[in-house]
């Protein structure tokens, strides 16, 4: 039996219809303008992320098929690989001290900086240029005066101060990096300025009228309000410090003395390097993804513990 | 999610699959050079930069007059990895120029670069009857001639002539206890016992040192015969480490890194900072390439040159050193094969070609006939360097498809051990061999 649909009945069927194709239409145009970064992600990301965990199952060479061993390279790195175990202690090293070392310093200056009234701009521009430096001009410029005979050696010669062999002692090698990284501090330190300047005045002031001693303040004021931007430094810097390569290249010398002396400046980046170069591309894929797990888990553990000491305004997280 | 894993799965083994780089043989053609020609432009990638690419352009020219409807267009600046990412990227280039014979191996055992035996075969050309034994040895591997040499460097010793006769001395050393002596003899310091002149420096990161210790005065074995590596069971790696750490003790390994920091370091080797050139070093091990460093450097410094002493146990031996130079050949990517082994056969083995870039380069020439050029070979400073070349012991240590891996893991151990940081040499060498073979077994 024919039935004819009243415009009454009909009506919610079309209401339900077009905010579908509407719906559908917003995706589409979504889509749309999300393709580029979409193509992008896949082909540059994704696709050569899900190609190197399978090469790094393999021997693969570049110049020939792949070909299966199972876990094998990962079995060596850990088992077998004396070299692997000096880059990540060297490495460890970097971020245990050098990101702490870094924050502390790009505080302190900030802090310095904010106190500073007249010329102020002139200040920030002096501690934020050696930023716009080139990393392999900042390093060879402090080969050049991290050198035996060099300006710093010659101070600590007339201060009768010991002088290191810097870059060319394992010793004092890391250390030298580190000086290296305070130098080119500008970016955090910037940051932090911004921080500090932020923090409101009314949270001092009641802090002096309940008596509370410099320290006090930058402890349960400074801190606590910068803390977001802390945490911010500290997953950069652990990120940036697990593949801390440049630096460390140009410092031991280049190409010929990759991780000299004595090992000391072999990071785990400049390994991996160093595999490529002989083209085991199988295994320097398993260091890879080696080093992108352990950052991935510094960083959820960063993030897990942030809860605890972050301080957001507003309660916002 | 299992379907998701699935399609990820397929993704990647797809990618990798077409990543992944694979080859057949290509039927040989030779070009007959008098016959009529369609115009044909090769590309050639080559390390050489500045001064060196404008020699070799030189000589290019001479091959365009010779085969004149070929072009070639000179890529420079290329280094080993690039090569490599070329033939996996299926670059059309042509022919390759590489400044390293340690990746010959490489090349050859993967097919990256094209088994030249074919060429030479329908050539009828008996490399044997051109090119010396020790540069065939290094350009090819396991049998596949997959490089020719174009040019090598001979490594031995330099002597500064006036420190010499001042302390007494009239020859060379030709044994290491002789060079030992008077290295001692010739060493100076200041009042406050720093270095102030080195007689020889022992440190195996100084300069071309790296090369010295891989053994050749000390006939160092690299590999046994089931190619595992022989650090561990050959005695002269011991001996040669020992001599090493007298020599190091001698001066005080922070006493050395002083000195050779306050030299300006590795880069002071290519300035005139160069301490043999600056006369605070008498006995230099270095390449042939020196002399034409010194007069380029307007050193005033007198100097003779001869091999490298060898080990007291094995006067055999004096003569001979490290040889090894770059290399060409053509990758499995080539577009114009045929022609470009016209171009490889002329730069490796047209006597004048080789000659031209010999003296302008000032290395050492790579065919019998070129070495009979007379400016070069009555040249009293470099002449000690073509015989070098030429002698029946002198090798590039033995390379694998690993490339530097064994030689880096062994500068690596040698850096501790000079440092004082290895208690127990043998133990330390079998530890060495075990890491060089599973390095080598990575590949």
């Amino acid at each position: 039996m024919a039935t004819t649909l009243t415009a009454r009945e009909a009506a919610p069927a079309i209401r339900r219809r077009r905010p579908r194709s509407g719906r559908f239409r917003r995706v589409a145009i979504v889509l749309l303008f999300m393709s580029p970064w979409i193509v992008g992600f896949l082909a540059f990301i994704l696709y050569p992320m899900l190609a190197s965990l399978y090469f790094s199952f393999t021997k693969y060479n570049l110049l020939q098929p792949p070909e299966w061993v199972g876990l094998f390279n990962y079995k060596f790195m850990f088992l077998h690989d004396p070299l692997f175990w000096q880059s990540v202690r060297n490495t460890v090293w970097i971020v245990l001290f050098g990101v702490p070392v870094s924050i502390v310093f790009a505080v302190g200056t900030a802090m310095v900086l904010t106190r500073v009234k007249v010329g102020s701009g002139v200040y920030r521009t002096m501690f934020f240029l050696p930023t716009m430096v080139p990393a392999v001009a900042a390093t060879l410029s402090f080969v050049f005066l991290l050198n035996p005979s060099g300006p710093i050696n010659t101070i600590l010669r007339l201060l009768h101060i010991p002088q290191p062999l810097w870059f060319a002692s394992p010793q004092w090698s890391k250390p030298a990096l580190v000086g290296l990284s305070l130098w080119a501090i500008g970016e955090t330190m910037i940051i932090f300025l911004a921080a500090l300047l932020d923090v409101p005045r009314q949270l001092y002031e009641a802090a002096d009228m309940e008596g509370a001693g410099p320290w006090q303040k930058f402890r349960h004021v400074t801190l606590p309000m910068i803390s977001p931007v802390i945490f911010f430094s500290v997953v950069i810097g652990v990120i940036f410090g697990f593949q801390y390569f440049t630096q460390a290249y140009i410092a031991s010398g280049g190409q010929l003395h990759l991780g000299e002396p004595q090992g000391s400046m072999r990071f785990y980046a400049v390994w991996m390097f160093q595999q490529i170069q002989y083209s085991h591309m199988g295994y320097a894929s398993a260091l890879a993804w080696v080093l992108f797990l352990v950052v991935m888990a510094c960083t959820v553990v960063l993030i897990k513990a942030s809860r605890r000491w972050v301080h957001y305004q507003g309660g916002f997280r | 999610m299992k379907r998701m894993l699935c399609v990820l799965a397929s993704f990647a083994l797809f990618g990798a699959a077409c990543t992944a780089g694979g080859g057949s043989k290509e039927p040989v053609e030779t070009v007959n050079p008098s016959g009529s020609h369609a115009p044909v432009t090769l590309t050639v990638w080559d390390y050489f930069t500045e001064r060196e690419l404008s020699n070799l352009t030189g000589v290019l020219n001479q091959f365009k007059q010779q085969y004149p409807w070929i072009t070639v267009n000179v890529v420079p600046g290329k280094r080993p990895i690039d090569f490599v990412r070329g033939i996996n990227a299926g670059e059309t280039f042509d022919v390759a120029i590489d400044s390293e014979s340690t990746n010959v191996p490489f090349y050859c055992s993967t097919g990256g670069l094209v088994d030249l035996s074919s060429y030479l075969q329908a050539d009828g050309t008996d490399l044997s009857t051109i090119i010396p034994p020790a540069a065939l040895k290094y350009t090819s591997y396991q049998g596949v001639q997959c490089t020719l040499p174009l040019l090598t460097d001979a490594y031995g010793l330099y002597y500064n002539k006036d420190m010499l006769a001042a302390a007494g001395f009239s020859e060379p050393p030709k044994t290491l206890s002789e060079l030992t002596a008077m290295a001692k003899k010739l060493t100076v310091r200041n009042p406050d016992g720093s270095l102030k002149v080195v007689g020889f420096m022992p440190l195996s990161t100084f300069y071309e040192n790296t090369n010295m210790y891989n053994g050749n005065a000390w006939g160092t074995q690299w590999y046994q015969e089931d190619e595992s590596s022989a650090f561990g069971t050959d005695p002269a790696w011991k001996d040669m480490l020992e001599w090493n750490k007298e020599m190091v003790d001698y001066y005080g390994y922070n006493d050395l890194q002083r000195f050779f920091q306050q030299l300006g370091g590795p880069n002071s080797e290519w300035s005139s900072a160069n301490g043999f050139e600056q006369g605070k070093i008498a006995l230099l091990y270095d390449g042939e390439w020196r002399g034409t460093f010194i007069s380029d450097d307007k050193s005033k410094v007198d100097f003779g040159t001869a091999a490298f002493p060898v080990a007291d146990d094995k006067p055999e031996l004096y003569g001979s050193g490290q040889v090894g130079g770059t290399v060409v050949g053509i990758p499995k990517t080539a577009e114009h094969p045929s022609e470009a082994w016209l171009l490889v056969k002329f730069l490796t083995m047209n006597t004048k070609a080789v000659q031209t870039l010999a003296n302008l380069l000032g290395n050492v020439p790579t065919t019998f006939e070129s070495l009979k050029d007379p400016k070069l070979a009555n040249d009293p400073l470099f002449k000690p360097f073509m015989e070098i070349f030429q002698n029946e012991h002198s090798y590039l240590l033995p390379l694998t498809p690993a490339a530097s891996a064994p030689a880096d893991l062994f500068a690596d151990f040698q850096g501790k051990w000079e440092a004082g940081k290895v208690s127990d040499l043998q133990s330390g060498l079998e530890d060495l061999a075990t890491a060089v073979d599973q390095q080598v077994g990575l590949g």
